[in-house]
């Protein structure tokens, strides 16, 4: 019926002339409809959210909101906070780290998996389980591991090697690394299958000709699948980049920030200074620069990835 | 006829039911044995009234409890009653109209004459209006011995900082660490705070935390404080404990010489069934100025839009300052009782020692209510850091406390 009926107003148009163009605005207009609850909720939550924030954190908001503007004292404040600075250097390393260690081990077991192993399924709940848990769970489960009194550390001595010593957790020097590991154990299983899914999708002709031109399987990964499974690490990218910036939970299970400050992230700066030091003005403050920072490193690579010229 | 009959005889049920059971949710951060056993206490005694306390604890302290409280409260969705440590913290949410007015119960009560002391009721009142009941007073300002520690170190127990620090290698010898302490920012800071009172006087303690001057934190005074720091950070070396009770639990089994700690550690060694004066000794103001901060917890109480339940409310805010369970309570967790007329059941040894002093008046404001939960985040920071880093020295930590205490409002 719709269709006809368009069929029907385009035939009018070629009648008609100009006079009977129909209004774009009304084209596909339930459509349009459908999708303006969701328009709605980019514009006020999502935007409206990120304005209100910004516009708030130049105000000296306590523990409630209120407009009096403070220009930017909290910023300033803000750069001049060793906590802050900590936390910064904190989230890049664990973002390199988590960012390049999520990638090449999720990559290197999804292509073992793929060279048809007995047992893949076995194998590929047991990777992706650890994914199923909270990291509040994920934190706790390795502050045990990784405590010296009752986990690794008193394994192996247990077993005979008696100066053995692996204590992060109390180690200002490498906590980030505690945190790495526990950070990898549960996020490679799901960057696992989504490359798993990304190999099966390579045509099985690929390895054929592969094979009869005698290129080597590791070569054969490198060069030609690694590049062909492009969209499919844009995907495990924004999804590994996304949980190293809300890095949170995962700290405050594990460490709470500590020894001292050596474990704090921007994420539990916000929430400490809001919420424990009552100052919602400084966390607005550092939410802004959170939203900065990611604007600086996204807008570039968005431009590059998906402006210029269409795919497909 | 008949239906009117049985329609008022309905309705005396209704309202003689919802008149009985109020039930109502009260949040606190009350968690370890001690502090577990003392909040019972409170709700035995209001299920006993035939209402329903539900119990909303949240494990993990204070500044993890107190966000999830307050966006609570300001998502709408507030719990009937909540803990605070009255001072500065529930400020803004009174100024805010947030928070029930309590002063009606207050003055029917007679809350005015009772509450010993007046300080405390002081930190409830904002423009003459009193919006929290007080249940107790802490006092930070306790060191907490374990006897066994010092008899397998061969040494005399400690009666002061000075005798402390002295026998302190001693113990390490035999295995011990001298001090313990956990590893939560606001331990750190506490102990600071009982040191500076200890060492610098309590003169230099109130000009630097009531008067925030900090020419005083740059001063010969609080120089020897941060210098004491230092060499308690090097005491506490080889625990690596979290939570204060588990530091606690550290001086009960005698791994641990001693613990700066507030007098709610004392739950622990009740607990334990560890005996005051026989298995471990206390030191208020570190033995060396005997005084006690008059802190504490406080309950407030969400403005709601239920009659019943501010009825249900007010009915609690009486309950808590009730001389039956001001008594089992403050016995169960520790603390002094908020009220100079009861007499606790079982007042071991320390408990005796803070009475006295609360009774010859040697008492201090509360560091919360001086200092602003902004301003103690920032303190927390700056005194764990220097905690966890060894290459910072006091020097350092004294210039940085100094700026912060500059800017504090």
């Amino acid at each position: 019926m719709a269709l006809s009926e368009a069929a029907h107003a385009g035939a009018q148009t070629e009648q008609g002339g100009p006079s009977h163009k129909p209004v774009r605005l009304f084209k596909n207009i339930s459509a349009k409809i459908a999708s303006l609850p969701m328009v709605f909720t980019a514009l006020v939550v999502f935007l409206g959210g990120t304005i209100w924030t910004v516009v708030y954190s130049f105000t000296d908001s306590g523990l409630l909101p209120r407009l009096r503007w403070d220009g930017l004292d909290q910023y300033e404040r803000l750069w001049n906070s060793r906590k802050w600075l900590v936390s910064i250097e904190n989230l890049a390393i664990y973002g390199v780290c988590s960012l390049i260690g999520t990638l090449v081990i999720g990559f290197t077991l999804a292509a073992l998996l793929d060279r048809k192993v007995r047992g893949e399924g076995v194998l590929r709940t047991i990777f992706l389980y650890p994914f199923a848990l909270s990291f509040i769970v994920t934190g706790l489960v390795w502050q045990w591991i990784l405590n010296p009194q009752l986990g690794l550390q008193s394994v192996v001595r247990g077993m005979g090697w008696e100066s053995f010593t692996f204590d992060p957790l109390n180690n200002s020097k490498i906590v980030m690394f505690g945190l790495l590991i526990a950070g990898l154990w549960q996020g490679t299983g799901l960057i696992m299958c989504i490359m798993l899914a990304g190999l099966r999708g390579i045509d099985e002709d690929i390895w054929k000709a592969a094979r009869v031109d005698g290129i080597g399987t590791v070569k054969t990964y490198i060069r030609v699948i690694i590049p062909m499974m492009r969209p499919v690490f844009v995907t495990s990218l924004v999804l590994i980049a996304s949980g190293i910036v809300k890095l949170y939970d995962l700290v405050v299970a594990q460490t709470s920030g500590g020894p001292g400050i050596s474990s704090e992230v921007p994420a539990k700066y916000v929430m400490t200074a809001m919420f424990g030091g009552q100052n919602l003005g400084q966390g607005f403050a550092a939410s802004t620069m959170m939203l900065v920072t990611v604007v600086i490193i996204l807008v570039p690579w968005a431009i590059l990835e998906f402006g210029g010229k269409k795919r497909g | 006829m008949k239906l009117t009959t049985k329609l008022m005889a309905f309705s005396a049920i209704v309202s003689a039911s919802s008149a009985s059971a109020v039930e109502l949710e009260v949040m606190h951060w009350w968690t370890s044995g001690g502090e577990a056993a003392a909040v019972a206490k409170f709700a035995e005694a209001w299920d006993a009234s035939g209402n329903k306390w539900i119990d909303g604890a949240i494990a993990g302290g204070g500044d993890t409890a107190r966000p999830i409280m307050v966006s609570r409260i300001i998502g709408g969705d507030p719990p009937a009653a909540f803990q605070f440590n009255h001072g500065r913290q529930a400020e803004e949410l009174i100024e805010a109209g947030l928070l029930l007015d309590l002063t009606d119960v207050a003055e029917a009560e007679g809350w005015a004459d009772i509450v010993n002391p007046p300080s405390l009721l002081d930190a409830c009142t904002v423009d003459g209006r009193i919006y929290c009941a007080p249940v107790n007073i802490h006092s930070w300002q306790w060191m907490w011995l374990s006897n066994g520690a010092y008899e397998k170190a061969g040494v005399p127990v400690p009666t002061n900082w000075a005798e402390f620090t002295e026998t302190a290698p001693a113990l390490q010898e035999a295995g011990i660490t001298p001090l313990a302490m956990g590893g939560q920012s606001w331990q750190q800071n506490g102990a600071f705070g009982v040191m500076a009172v200890a060492l610098a006087g309590e003169e230099a303690w109130l000009a630097v935390n009531r008067d925030k001057n900090a020419d005083v934190v740059m001063g010969p005074e609080y120089a020897r404080v941060f210098e004491a720091f230092g060499a308690a950070r090097e005491l506490s070396a080889g625990l690596n404990v979290q939570d204060w009770n588990q530091a606690t639990a550290a001086v009960i089994n005698d791994t641990a010489g001693a613990q700066i700690m507030g007098d709610w550690a004392q739950g622990e060694f009740a607990v334990a069934g560890k005996v005051a004066g026989t298995d471990y000794s206390c030191l208020p103001g570190l033995g060396d100025v005997a005084i006690l901060s008059t802190g504490g917890d406080a309950f407030y109480f969400p403005v709601v839009d239920d009659a019943e339940i501010t009825a249900g409310q007010k009915e609690l805010a009486a309950m808590l300052l009730s001389p039956p369970v001001q008594v089992s309570f403050n016995s169960a967790k520790g603390s002094l009782p908020i009220r100079g007329d009861v007499d606790l059941t079982t007042v071991n040894e320390c408990t005796q020692k803070g009475l006295d002093l609360l009774a010859a008046g040697n008492i201090l404001p509360a560091g919360e209510t001086l200092i602003s939960p902004d301003t103690t985040t920032q303190l927390n920071d700056l005194m764990t850091e220097f905690w966890n880093t060894p290459s910072m020295t006091p020097a350092e930590v004294q210039e940085q406390y100094a700026a912060i205490i500059a800017d504090a409002d």
